[in-house]
């Protein structure tokens, strides 16, 4: 039994590399890095086949540099550590020229250090909470100031909005996020008790409490929102809860930073009718770019009802910003494609153009929708051209002096203007 | 109104030859008849060129919402109010809730729902079916926020004198919150014709939040602080905070004692909504460790594929809601009730099969049977994700699972209150199985002493699966009652095993009452922690106290004693 399987498992391996070798000499690779199993699955499954769908659609296009694109995927099944043994596993054994992947934020920390040591490429399609810059990685998701700062501002100004909840799941997004509004509010003369902070662990089921002190804090004769980092899973108890609970979106909205399309699938949205979110793409968008776009993938996964979403967009606007960067710099050297994909621009599908910049960041417009009946978005507020994403926030002590350039000759990520000195503090 | 336009139209066509006709009569008598006739006709024709120009110029108006934005449609609206015309309800109503549609090629508004690929389109004024058009056809007129808020305080000030005390009641109640001082004249109206006490109530009360937000007399507003003190909820409160801080002598301290009573109340009634919050979660922890409670408690399987039985028992749900939306919509509300033998089932055959093929090679081997278990529970979890795909899949709310209603000032949400009832109801069955059926009887014999009920006939391998199998059936009846406040996905079962395991320890092992004063326990505590630690630190102080607890009582909460405990 046991010499059966070890046979089997060597004729596998055997067969792996050979494909692995013969492909290797007219394809290029590009590596894949989202959970399949695991909590994470249920958002980084979609990723996976937005990039196989991406993928064939440029191969058949003629590939790039003239030859085909070859995915190779693995699972990292949600593990963080696993997360840098899988990259080092795409780079060092299967040779790829860059990696799309990560989801949450310790997943992009623990694989840092792996794309500086192999100098590889990652593109991390997903909103994270800023304060970081590193030269391999380039960031198509969204900064604070192109989500959550403009988010509040439109509750402040649209909305009227005095008092504020801020309620995320306890972990670094939603704590650093929090951080930089709280700054913000403070900064703008929200008094220190016109703002509650609340936090609950991964996967919280019980919102019982939080939704009547939500309730409670929100009868104090002050117009009041809620500002919500809530991840994942939790979200669908927590709307629950809100719409049970009669928590209507005309008295005491809800904007997200976390719920997507994606996520308001498992729910009825009847009752959540008005509650916001704010993203970079709604599928919602009238354009016809995005019309193709959604046609494609719902025929690549041969599901009429299948939704697309903000990160599947920044996928979509990262791979065209490599493949646009590889055919500038005429190789897929990660040294050229670096330098060239600075102020390399493409069609995002909100209508419009998204820019690489020398921080690594890019631009996008923001858009705040209102969560309608048939679990859509619809755009009530969008900024009047895109915003470059900050990768250092203006509103944190330690960080509001750093800048980030890539370019030559500055090639810092954290350069501290009050110092002048490259390597300044970062949280 | 297209359609009733030409009709006005005719009308009057039909009217202008009889009048002619009657003149040319002649005779004085006649004349003096026709004279009448004609001044009754005028009166008439007049009449209905009045109706028939407002219903002109309503339609107008509502065409308008065609036109603008966000801004220009806030104004829209207003005019459409300012008409007092309640034609003009349904379309707002159909506004708020975003049904109302305009045509791209004339801008006429309708009121249109989708069905299939087509939307169905409804004249706004008449009510009356006009037709057909396809998604690109017709545009849908945006609200945000602000603008459902508008129409929600509109449709109040039209919808205060309708006939139904319902109508009336919600319609006072948005004024209530739209607080508008221009509607006090229209429910001075209203108050003076109303009859039914309760919406009297609601109306007076409205009148006083009205009233302080008005430039009216102190004495106005001392008797609307009054009637909010009564009211004592905490809309009244947010009311009378905020009339703290711009009114001044008298005014202010009235609302300042009112606020103060009110606060005190509510703050007592806040204890009774954590316990109520306590036992709600203490059911659902019952919900999860009951099945446990009986592998674990009284087979003493570690089984940690036991959150996996839950989710099952939701896909089952899932499922059987999907078969029915698909095949008989009109059997949803009973589609739970359907569910529950079914995940029953589904859990203990699947139960059964574990217990079967892998359990029972290793009784006698906790540290085996935990790796085992827990390999299940991650087969188990990839092959749902493989079969239903990993995104979240809906599981809908019947309508009497959703909503909830006010308990003095506690709110309580039917979904939660039907779920404690449901974990009693499914102990006491539990209880009721294990103490009063010939099954039951052989299961505790079989735990008891397994050689000498062995001795006694009863086969005991059979009623070591069928146990395993009632364990995980009933885990599978939760997850039918889990599916309704939490997210049906892969990951649903792994939430609660942790839970249960406490739940079952803290309660005692072996020991089915020690589960369920083990839950409601914990949950109560966890309630009365949160407030005061937030959810995280609660959490973690359940656990430092379980942890305790147990190195002074290594049995739990209710230890089995006797020869048993030795077996």
């Amino acid at each position: 039994m046991k010499k059966t399987f070890t046979k089997f498992a060597l004729a596998g391996l055997m067969a792996s590399t050979m494909i692995g070798g013969a492909a290797a000499e007219d394809t290029i690779k590009v590596g894949i890095l989202h959970s399949l199993s695991g909590t994470m699955a249920i958002s980084e499954t979609t990723l996976k086949d937005a990039m196989l769908m991406l993928i064939e659609e440029q191969n058949k296009k003629g590939g790039l540099l003239g030859k085909k694109l070859e995915a190779v995927v693995v699972d990292p099944a949600s593990d963080w550590p696993l997360f840098a043994e899988k990259a080092r596993e795409l780079i060092e054994v299967n040779g790829v020229d860059a990696v799309f992947g990560c989801w949450t934020s310790v997943s992009r920390k623990s694989v840092l250090p792996v794309f500086e040591e192999l100098n590889s490429l990652l593109f991390y399609p997903v909103q994270y909470e800023g304060e970081e810059s590193q030269r391999n990685v380039f960031y198509t998701g969204a900064a604070p100031n192109q989500q959550a700062i403009p988010a509040v501002d439109y509750l402040m100004n649209e909305e009227g909005v005095e008092r504020w909840v801020l309620a995320g799941t306890d972990y670094v997004y939603p704590r650093t996020t929090n951080k930089i509004l709280e700054a913000y509010l403070k900064s703008k003369g929200v008094a220190e008790e016109d703002i509650m902070i609340n936090y609950t662990p991964f996967g919280h089921s019980d919102w019982q409490t939080i939704v009547s002190d939500i309730k409670a804090f929100g009868s104090a004769g002050k117009k009041t929102a809620v500002v919500s980092t809530i991840n994942g899973d939790a979200n669908v108890p927590f709307y629950k809860e809100l719409g049970n609970a009669g928590i209507k979106a005309e008295d005491i909205p809800v904007v997200a930073f976390s719920v997507g399309e994606e996520e308001l699938a498992g729910l009825d949205t009847a009752p959540l009718v008005g509650h916001l979110a704010a993203w970079n793409y709604f599928q919602s968008a009238d354009t016809d770019a995005n019309a193709e776009f959604i046609d494609t993938w719902q025929a690549f996964v041969g599901d009429d009802n299948r939704v697309t979403n903000d990160p599947m967009e920044a996928h979509f606007i990262g791979f065209n910003m490599w493949v646009e960067a590889v055919e500038k710099a005429g190789t897929t050297d990660p040294d050229a494609v670096i330098d060239s994909i600075v102020g390399v621009t493409v069609p995002n599908l909100t209508g419009g153009y998204s820019a690489m910049m020398p921080n690594h960041h890019i631009t996008k417009p923001v858009l705040i929708g209102e969560i309608q009946e048939d679990g859509q978005f619809e755009t009530v507020w969008e900024t009047s051209g895109t915003v470059v994403g900050d990768a250092w926030s203006d509103y944190l002590d330690g960080s509001k002096d750093l800048i980030s350039d890539w370019r030559a000759p500055m090639s810092c990520g954290n350069f501290n203007t009050a110092t002048g000195k490259c390597g300044g503090s970062g949280s | 109104m297209r359609s009733g336009e030409t009709f006005d139209d005719k009308f009057i066509q039909v009217r202008l030859p009889t009048l002619t006709r009657l003149f040319k009569a002649g005779g004085p008598m006649s004349l003096l008849k026709s004279i009448l006739v004609f001044f009754c006709l005028f009166a008439g024709l007049t009449g209905q060129a009045f109706a028939q120009a407002d219903a002109e110029s309503l339609r107008n108006l509502v065409n308008e919402l065609a036109k603008g934005k966000y801004a220009e449609t806030e104004q829209q609206i207003e005019a459409l109010v300012a008409t007092g015309n309640p034609a003009a309800a349904p379309v707002l109503k159909a506004l708020g809730v975003g049904n109302l549609y305009f045509r791209k090629s004339d801008n006429a508004v309708f009121i249109a729902r989708k069905s299939g690929k087509t939307f169905v389109l409804t004249d706004p004024l008449t009510l009356e079916p006009t037709g057909e058009a396809g998604k690109r056809e017709i545009k849908k007129i945006k609200v945000n926020n602000k603008l459902r808020r508008v129409v929600r305080a509109a449709l109040g000030s039209l919808t205060l004198q309708a006939p139904d005390p319902e109508v009336r009641r919600s319609a006072a109640s948005a004024i209530f919150k739209a607080k508008d001082p221009d509607s006090i004249p229209a429910l001075n109206v209203a108050i003076a014709a109303e009859t039914d006490d309760g919406v009297l109530k609601v109306m007076e009360q409205a009148r006083a939040a009205a009233v302080l937000n008005s430039d009216l007399d102190a004495s106005d507003k001392l008797a609307a602080v009054a009637t909010l003190s009564e009211m004592g909820n905490r809309d009244a409160l947010s009311l009378l905070i905020g009339l703290q801080s711009t009114a001044e002598g008298d005014l202010r301290d009235a609302a300042v004692s009112a606020a103060a009573k009110i606060e005190k109340s509510i703050a007592a009634w806040d204890t009774a909504q954590n316990v109520w919050y306590g036992l709600s979660l203490g059911s659902v922890l019952l919900l999860a460790a009951i099945g446990l409670a009986i592998t674990f408690g009284v087979m003493g399987v570690i089984n940690m594929a036991h959150g996996e039985m839950v989710m099952i028992g939701a896909y089952t749900t899932f499922v059987v809601q999907e078969l029915i939306r698909t095949s008989a919509p009109g059997l949803f509300e009973y589609s739970l009730l359907i569910a529950l033998p079914l995940a029953f089932l589904t859990s203990g055959v699947i139960g059964i099969g574990i217990e079967r093929g892998v359990i029972r090679w290793l009784y006698g081997r906790p540290l085996e049977t935990l790796l085992a278990t827990w390999g299940i529970s991650l087969i188990l979890q990839q092959a749902v994700r493989s079969l239903f795909g990993p995104t979240n899949r809906e599981v809908g709310n019947p309508d009497w699972m959703s909503g909830a209603f006010e308990l003095g000032q506690m709110t309580i949400t039917y979904n939660r209150m039907w779920i404690i009832v449901f974990a009693l109801v499914v102990f006491a069955a539990l209880m009721l199985v294990l103490k009063k059926t010939p099954f039951g009887l052989y299961t505790r014999a079989v735990t008891q002493n397994r050689r000498m009920a062995a001795s006694m006939g009863i086969r005991t391998p059979w009623i070591d699966a069928l146990t395993f199998g009632l364990g995980s059936g009933i885990a599978g009846v939760a997850g039918v009652a889990l599916s309704q406040i939490d997210n049906v996905s892969p990951n649903l079962g792994q939430g609660y095993i942790i839970d249960s395991f406490m739940v079952v320890v803290f309660g005692g092992v072996g020991n089915l009452w020690g589960t369920l004063v083990g839950a409601m326990t914990l949950g109560v505590v966890n309630k009365f922690l949160e407030p005061y630690a937030g959810a995280v630190l609660g959490k973690i102080f359940v656990l430092v106290f379980i942890i305790l607890f147990i190195q002074k009582r290594p049995r739990g909460l209710f230890a089995l004693k006797g020869r048993a405990v030795e077996a």
